[in-house]
């Protein structure tokens, strides 16, 4: 048997066999037809027909929303104007793979160029001609493989596209060779609770149907395993889900400290399974679904109701709402849409609004409205925040608004070297891991190649977490987490121990985190953190906490 | 040519699911429909032309209709537009 690693998502462990995913086809050369225009067109025609058809009864499978997105596609692959357009490419001498991937490609930047709703789409179509292309070729469709047994799935890495289509009933686990802790497989991970292991070197190597033991909690990827082995698999997958069947109730360390388990949610929709998971608040509510679709910003009428609905959720509980964190990189019309060259350093979060205050001025009203007339704690933070003048100036206006209180994220390193001064000024504090991470280590979190320096265990972002747990500690003012960090259990731990008095996190992680916290008394959290922070890397602070570890069988 | 203007109901604008309710009826009318805007014109039966043209809620656009039923084509077609599918 062979042994890999990668970084694990999640606590649990499977077996199974693992298919792999194909990846992205090659654009098709530019050689001119041997076959000819007729012939061509032949092969198009079958092509298409056969790929609509494909996708339709893949629509019918799944029925409700991904029915309706796949039924889309499918009119894609028969859509007459772009027949004609593959048509005139296939009589001036291109071959059918050729003539089909120009003719799509050529939609999809028409797609991208009205921006927006629109450019979404622009995958939908990528996707159709992938589709088609691999069917003429004769190759594997890329895309989420089909089987009717359970498997682990093994890619590259995964397209939100490709997320939307897992079927959760049939894999098992995900592991990649590329991505981060925080790429989009690790988030979709988290979302689902399916167990990944990410940025595993070695794993494409590997042939369709191999045996693997997948341990997330310790991102170690067994080949091949022995008799022995899955045995001592299938005992410890027991013993797991019975140290995880712990009642839903608050969080608390094992001494008895309470730490409040919140959720991180987008929607008002989540409410009730937050509720369902034990979630005693919400730690992170972000708003920009409000915003995202629309061409001017939603009146303090529409944002009230969403609001509302919310605070209903959590009467007498606390309800901590972001205002609008957009940028470059998600693009407003009405906010800040100017093109820059680094969008993570430009005009965004707190920074846009300010250049744009109406908006955060009706944001703040229409919460302060729900809130009065609610029972819900509400709180209120602002994005992207680097100086303590920005703290002052958002504490100011919530205040003049009716808000009660009014905190920042610290997600840029300046608010955390500052924190004794920004949390003079502000309420609370929430430190937003993912943020934190990419401009500490000057990481694009968006970008593959980089994938691995986004890593909240480096101690270089563990030493600004506890400027911040220290400077909450002497003011007697909250700090909590709300990044993707607290959902890792023992970093959970860690966190607590560099002083997090509140952890926050997407619902499905909170019975893992809440099993883990009752593990361990604040001095271990403490001795934890010290032992992760005098680490020299990420891989060494983690290596470090799991030998303080008491020893399973 | 039998053509008929109307003002577009879905909250969203024709994109994706009322694109594709709409392209479909006009792929099963039969006769060729065509869908303008802005003075841009496409093919009604074409997913993609009709989201190219990037209509949104309130947008007025012109609906023609070549060959035999046009009328009745014309009304199915425009009550499909003025539906907010959104809601």
């Amino acid at each position: 048997m062979t042994s890999l690693t990668g970084v694990g998502i999640g606590r649990s462990l499977v077996v199974g066999p693992v298919l792999r995913m194909p990846d992205r086809l090659p654009e098709p050369a530019t050689l001119p037809s041997t076959i000819g225009p007729d012939g061509e067109r032949e092969r198009v025609t079958t092509a298409l027909a056969a790929t609509a058809e494909d996708i339709r009864s893949r629509g019918e499978k799944a029925g409700g929303k991904a029915q309706e997105v796949l039924e889309a596609q499918a009119l894609m692959a028969e859509d007459p104007t772009l027949r004609s357009d593959i048509d005139v490419r296939v009589d001036n001498g291109a071959t059918a793979d050729r003539a089909v991937f120009e003719a799509f490609a050529g939609f999809r930047d028409m797609l991208l160029g009205i921006g927006g709703y629109m450019a979404e789409r622009a995958t939908d179509l990528d996707d159709v001609s992938q589709r088609v292309v691999a069917r003429l070729s004769g190759v594997a469709a890329p895309g989420v493989p089909e089987s009717d047994t359970p498997f682990v799935l093994v890619a590259r890495d995964l397209a939100p596209a490709d997320t939307a289509l897992l079927d959760l009933q049939k894999v098992l686990a995900v592991l990649t060779s590329e991505g981060g802790p925080t790429s989009h497989t690790a988030i979709l991970a988290r979302e689902k609770s399916i167990p990944a292991i990410v940025g595993i070197s070695g794993i494409l190597d590997m042939a369709d149907g191999t045996v693997v033991i997948a341990d997330a909690s310790t991102g170690a990827v067994t080949v091949d395993p022995s008799e022995e082995e899955l045995r001592r698999a299938a005992g410890e997958t027991a013993a797991r889900a019975q140290r995880s069947a712990v009642p839903v109730g608050p969080g608390a360390l094992a001494d008895g400290t309470p730490i409040p388990l919140l959720a991180n949610l987008g929607s008002a929709e989540g409410v009730e399974g937050a509720v369902a998971a034990g979630a005693e608040g919400v730690g992170l509510f972000r708003t920009e679904f409000l915003f995202l679709d629309a061409k001017t910003a939603p009146s303090v009428a529409q944002q009230y109701g969403h609001y509302a609905k919310l605070l209903r959720g959590f009467p007498g509980r606390k309800v901590v709402v972001r205002v609008l964190d957009a940028g470059a990189d998600k693009p407003l019309s009405f906010l800040n849409d100017a093109p820059e060259e680094n969008p993570a350093l430009g005009l965004r979060g707190l920074r846009a609004l300010r250049a744009t205050e109406q908006i955060l001025r009706d944001q703040l009203t229409a919460l302060a409205r729900a809130a009065g007339e609610t029972d819900a704690d509400l709180w209120v933070m602002a994005p992207m925040v680097s100086t303590v003048e920005e703290t002052r100036y958002f504490v100011a206006l919530a205040r003049e608004l009716g808000l009660k209180t009014a905190g920042v994220m610290v997600e840029v390193p300046s608010a955390a070297l500052l924190a004794d001064r920004v949390l003079a000024e502000a309420d609370f504090a929430s430190i937003g891991t993912n943020d934190l991470t990419q401009y500490t280590l000057a990481a694009d979190r968006l970008l593959g190649s980089v994938a691995s320096f986004q890593d909240p265990w480096h101690p270089a972002v563990l030493r600004l977490v506890r400027e911040v747990g220290r400077a909450g500690a002497a003011l007697g003012k909250p700090v909590g987490i709300c990044g993707e960090a607290a959902a890792d259990p023992l970093l959970a731990v860690v966190l607590v121990g560099l002083g997090a008095t509140t952890l926050s996190m997407s619902p499905s992680a909170l019975g893992d985190v809440r099993a883990e916290l009752l593990q361990h008394t604040r001095e271990q959290a403490v001795a934890f953190a010290d032992a992760a922070l005098t680490a020299e890397d990420g891989a060494t602070a983690r290596a470090a906490v799991r030998a303080l570890l008491p020893q399973h069988v | 040519m039998p053509e008929r203007t109307v003002v577009v109901a879905s909250a969203h604008g024709l994109h994706a699911r009322p694109a594709a309710l709409f392209t479909q009826a006009a792929a099963k009318a039969g006769v060729p429909v065509q869908l303008t805007k802005n003075g841009r014109s496409v093919n009604a039966a074409s997913i993609l032309g009709v989201i190219s043209l990037g209509i949104d809620h309130g947008d007025e656009v012109l609906l023609a209709v070549d060959g035999e039923g046009a009328e009745d084509v014309l009304d199915e077609l425009s009550g499909l537009l003025t539906t907010d599918h959104d809601a």
